[in-house]
């Protein structure tokens, strides 16, 4: 048993950490499970070990590196690393809530338990999937990949490479990847034209201009240090046999090794719909999102969210949500009044307004391309891990196929180790484009446990180690027996026509 | 208003093994689905064709399965003529495993007392020692002490199989709707109506209720009882292994893609097929183990739970109400194994007009009698 | 392919890549050192043998599996690299070990 707590914290990136923090902080017992081995989630990775690395400055680490230095120092914390939580069972919502929820964790190659009172998932985000024909070559990753790389070891690509797509997150790797002494780097850019006045006609983006002002910066940094832009890029094609050899679009193409695809980020709701809380859908950004208030509550009365995993909003805002989601959390649990949590919600509201300020316009003008599901060529591999491309999935709505969990019993789309992580949504889109409806009238892929996949030997509780047969094992024998042998088994030697 | 020669409600194995004899037998199929996220009990089968522990005071039961087993070569052989799909069918046989000698010997008795009720039909088995089933099976453990065997037992993909009736349903020009869930029907002797969302009308002289739990509201328009309920089983998936175990057995078996399935639970738990207790999958992940210490080491890459439709009895229920000719309607779990009887035995009687034979034991009439 | 920038971050954790060493700094994962050492694929997939090379490098996409250790089938971009590990790329489909995936 892991232990009984009040607060259990599903991730340690900027959500998580500054939700233990202030948890803890009000007294609360406070658990935060996150399957990697340190702090930082994706967007402080490796935040303690990348330390000095002069491609990685700027205020966001020394933000990173605080937080995990309050995180560690902080009492009341039980900090479980390198541990996978697979299954949740939240008491039933006709009965009486005041049961715990019980969480089953992977950690040590065994599965252990724990309970908690309340829940708060803060898993984050994930890129959008990008299916574009060839990127499932060697060579391709997103752009968050090569961010991740450098993060955690300093790498940079080898020989020319092309960021395709949009978003920020383009521009702050290219700024990143070109610090850190990459050589050649092109964006080729896919926002249509037009955009930045629609965007700028959602309002509001003069409340976030230091958020523009950075962004502008980065954008002119990167030109500075010859980053080569091309803008309104349609068709992308990635070329090559066996790795990347090149991508090509209407009226170009450049050679190349690397291809990093981004188009945005999404909230990662693996957990939240296997739990079946209820979804919204972000109209701009066209994602799914947990329903959430204002304090992160979700739908069901022991799960809050936090961070990007309720909405993408960026660090800021996680860290911000965080402590919202803490504040709620004490308050539900009978250690502070109505009146003190809202007292202290008047910091972490006024930073998430200002977090948060810039959105709309980025939203828009970063917005995914509506009509992508239906020019994707036929094909496309759109399940990575099947290897189902967008022809097989269109031919089986033609059949009747009316959701993606039909797509997934006809195709196997979906059934593979990421569990629809990568193809899920661009099933539901294919699928919208086929039946010609919205795509929000498609219901998702609903996930199940394991939420992340573990052994046989783990969920018996058997250390891997016993498990895996050892040389001088005599099944081991008894196997190699059975390869030498010449035998037709005995049921040859049964008539084994039916009458 | 719409007519056709049959119309079919449920779309699962099922509804589209009869729909798909109907298309055999000529008849022009409307075949009516719900959507995406129904109960669905197809997509929680485990994938057997299994007659060694089916009808045990029942031989007309175990008859009808394992003339559905006898069936299954040429049904797979005619799907793949018509779709191009293989549903990966294997009919090696089957293997119970027991785990100590009481199971084994209560196994044997089951065994023996199956084969004297077989009569003239005949029963071929063995009881294996352990021995002998080791050489049936990779790394078998050692808290296996024997074995029961039969020839007409194997596997089959379920959900290959309801693709490739979908297709064969709608390549002869059988129509197909999801998302169409039948909420009242309108019955007379060979006239059966049923009302379209659009405001139409589609119409048949056959009509087959075979809609799994869904069937439990329609039942009465026919003037019949419930005699069904659910039951949630679990299946665990590990990820792909190269090709090891080509013997089916009971509880764990391997598929055409190389995933192990692990299976065999049972939990009365109303119509909820998202709630899966991790009590559950140990308790089936712990004797999987026992009969292969290897599973350990395999990654679980899915699981899920799914309602079973269990008649009171277990044994399928083929009913068709006296007093409106035409009508149908079925109700069974294992609907992989039963699925060439379905389609190739039961379509055939039900496009005929009236069920004979072994399936004509099997009405809900012998709930009344009890 | 993809470069280490040693003077920034020193290489100073050795493994054993399908044999072959190679050396990454404190903190890289063991998808970083496949990627450092330029290999074609780190996998090929079970379904059609094509290869694979870590593409998300955040636990999300599968895509990055490898035998670490002996146990096959692990994220290598969620695996710190460590001293001697040995890692080997994967053809296909996992076997069980003790058993060649021969069944008599």
């Amino acid at each position: 048993m892991m232990g009984e707590f009040d607060l259990l914290i599903i991730g340690a990136g900027p959500a998580g950490m500054s939700a233990a923090v202030a948890g803890a902080g009000m007294g609360l017992r406070v658990a935060v499970v996150d399957e990697q081995p340190a702090v930082g989630g994706q967007v402080f990775r490796a935040i303690e070990s990348a330390g000095a690395d002069p491609a990685l400055r700027g205020a966001h680490a020394d933000a990173g590196r605080k937080l995990a230095a309050q995180f560690h120092g902080s009492r009341g914390i039980q900090y479980f690393p390198r541990s996978t939580v697979w299954h949740i069972e939240l008491a039933a919502s006709g009965g009486d809530v005041s049961d715990p929820a019980v969480l089953s964790v992977l950690r040590d190659d065994v599965s252990q338990e724990c309970t908690a009172r309340r829940v708060l998932l803060a898993t984050g985000g994930q890129e959008r999937p990008m299916p574009v024909p060839g990127w499932t070559l060697p060579g391709v990753m997103t752009a968050g990949a090569a961010q991740i790389l450098l993060k955690t070891a300093g790498a940079v690509p080898h020989g020319p490479t092309v960021i395709a797509g949009q978003g920020p997150l383009c521009w702050l790797v290219a700024v990143q990847l070109l610090r850190a002494g990459a050589k050649e780097v092109h964006f080729v850019e896919t926002t249509p034209a037009g955009r930045i006045a629609r965007a700028c006609l959602a309002g509001g983006w003069w409340r976030g201009l230091p958020l523009l002002r950075e962004g502008l910066g980065l954008m002119r940094e990167a030109r500075r240090r010859g980053l080569k832009v091309l803008r309104h890029a349609g068709g992308l094609r990635i070329l090559g046999d066996e790795q990347v050899a090149g991508l090509s679009w209407e009226g170009g193409e450049i050679a190349c090794r690397t291809v990093l695809l981004h188009d945005g980020v999404i909230p990662s709701t693996h957990i939240s719909r296997a739990l079946g809380l209820a979804h919204r859908w972000h109209e701009a950004q066209r994602y799914w999102a947990p329903a959430i208030d204002a304090w992160g509550a979700a739908s069901h009365p022991q799960v809050a969210i936090a961070g990007d995993g309720g909405g993408v909003g960026g660090w800021q805002a996680a860290v911000a949500q965080g402590a919202l989601a803490a504040l709620d959390a004490a308050h539900r649990l009978g250690a502070i009044e109505a009146a003190q949590r809202d007292a202290r919600a008047s910091a972490p509201l006024k930073a998430l307004s200002r977090a948060l300020a810039l959105r709309p316009f980025l939203d828009r003008l970063y917005a995914p391309l509506e009509h992508a599901a239906a020019e994707l060529a036929d094909d496309t591999v759109v399940c990575r891990c099947e290897e189902v491309t967008a022809g097989q999935i269109r031919a089986a709505v033609k059949l009747g196929a009316a959701g993606p969990n039909q797509i997934k019993a006809f195709l196997r789309a979906g059934m593979g180790p990421c569990q629809g992580r990568m193809c899920g949504t661009t099933v539901a889109a294919l699928i919208a484009a086929e039946r010609d409806v919205p795509a929000e009238e498609v219901d998702p892929l609903r996930p199940r446990a394991p939420f992340k996949p573990l052994t046989v030997g783990a969920l018996i509780g058997q250390p891997a180690k016993s498990g895996r047969l050892h040389a001088s094992d005599p099944i081991r024998e008894e196997l190699g027996h059975r390869d030498r042998a010449q035998c037709a088994a005995p049921r040859h030697a049964m008539n084994s026509s039916c009458p | 208003m719409e007519q056709f020669d049959a119309l079919v409600v449920g779309g699962g194995l099922v509804g589209s093994a009869v729909a798909f004899g109907l298309t055999e037998s000529g008849m022009r199929v409307l075949v009516l689905d719900e959507g995406d996220v129904a109960l669905r009990a197809s997509r929680g089968n485990f994938g057997l064709v299994w007659s060694q522990s089916k009808g045990l005071g029942a031989p007309h039961y175990h008859r009808w399965a394992r003339t559905s087993a006898a069936h299954w070569p040429a049904l797979a052989a005619r799907l793949a003529e018509l779709t191009g799909i293989d549903v990966g069918l294997e009919l090696p046989g089957g293997l119970h495993f027991c785990l100590s000698d009481a199971e084994l010997s209560a196994r044997a008795g089951m065994m023996a007392r199956m084969r004297q009720e077989a009569g003239e039909f005949g029963f071929d088995y063995r009881m294996l020692t352990r021995q002998e089933a080791a050489e049936m099976v990779p790394g078998l453990g050692r808290d296996v002490v024997g074995a029961s065997w039969t020839p007409y037992d194997g596997h089959v993909g379920p959900l290959p199989t309801l693709r490739a009736f979908h297709a064969a349903i709608q390549q002869a020009g059988g129509v197909y709707r999801p998302l169409t869930p039948v909420r009242k029907i309108d019955p007379a002797p060979n006239d059966f109506r049923i009302a379209m969302p659009d405001g139409g009308v589609a119409r048949a002289p056959r009509l087959v209720l075979a809609a799994g739990l869904g069937n439990i509201p329609l039942l009465p328009a026919l003037g019949l009882d419930c005699w069904i309920a659910p039951q949630r089983g679990q299946i665990l998936v590990t990820e792909r292994v190269r090709p090891l175990l080509s013997m089916p057995t009971l509880n764990v078996r391997q598929t055409a893609e190389g995933s192990i399935m692990i299976g065999d639970s049972k939990e009365e738990a109303a119509f909820d097929s998202l709630t899966q207790r991790p009590a559950v999958m140990r308790n089936m992940a712990e004797r999987a183990v026992r009969c292969f210490p290897w599973l350990a080491e395999l990654q679980i890459v899915r699981a899920w739970a799914a309602v079973r439709i269990l008649p009171k009895d277990g044994l399928p229920i083929y009913d068709q109400p006296a007093r409106l000719p035409g009508a149908f309607a079925f109700s069974c779990h294992s609907g992989v194994g039963l699925a060439a009887a379905h389609a190739r035995v039961l379509a055939p009687m039900v496009a005929q007009g009236g069920l004979t034979g072994d399936c004509a034991l099997l009405s809900s009439e012998r709930f009344q009698h009890v | 392919m993809y470069d280490l920038r040693t003077d920034v971050r020193p290489a100073t954790v050795d493994l054993l890549i399908d044999g072959r060493p190679v050396a990454v700094p404190i903190g890289a994962t063991v998808a970083a050192a496949v990627l450092s050492l330029g290999l074609p694929y780190i996998r090929r997939t079970p379904v059609s043998g094509a290869p694979r090379l870590p593409y998300c490098m955040m636990g999300v996409c599968f895509d990055c599996l490898a035998t670490i250790d002996g146990v096959p089938n692990q994220q290598a971009c969620m695996v710190a690299a460590e001293p001697g590990m040995r890692v080997s790329t994967q053809q296909g489909a996992r076997s069980v070990s003790g058993a060649d995936g021969h069944d008599g």
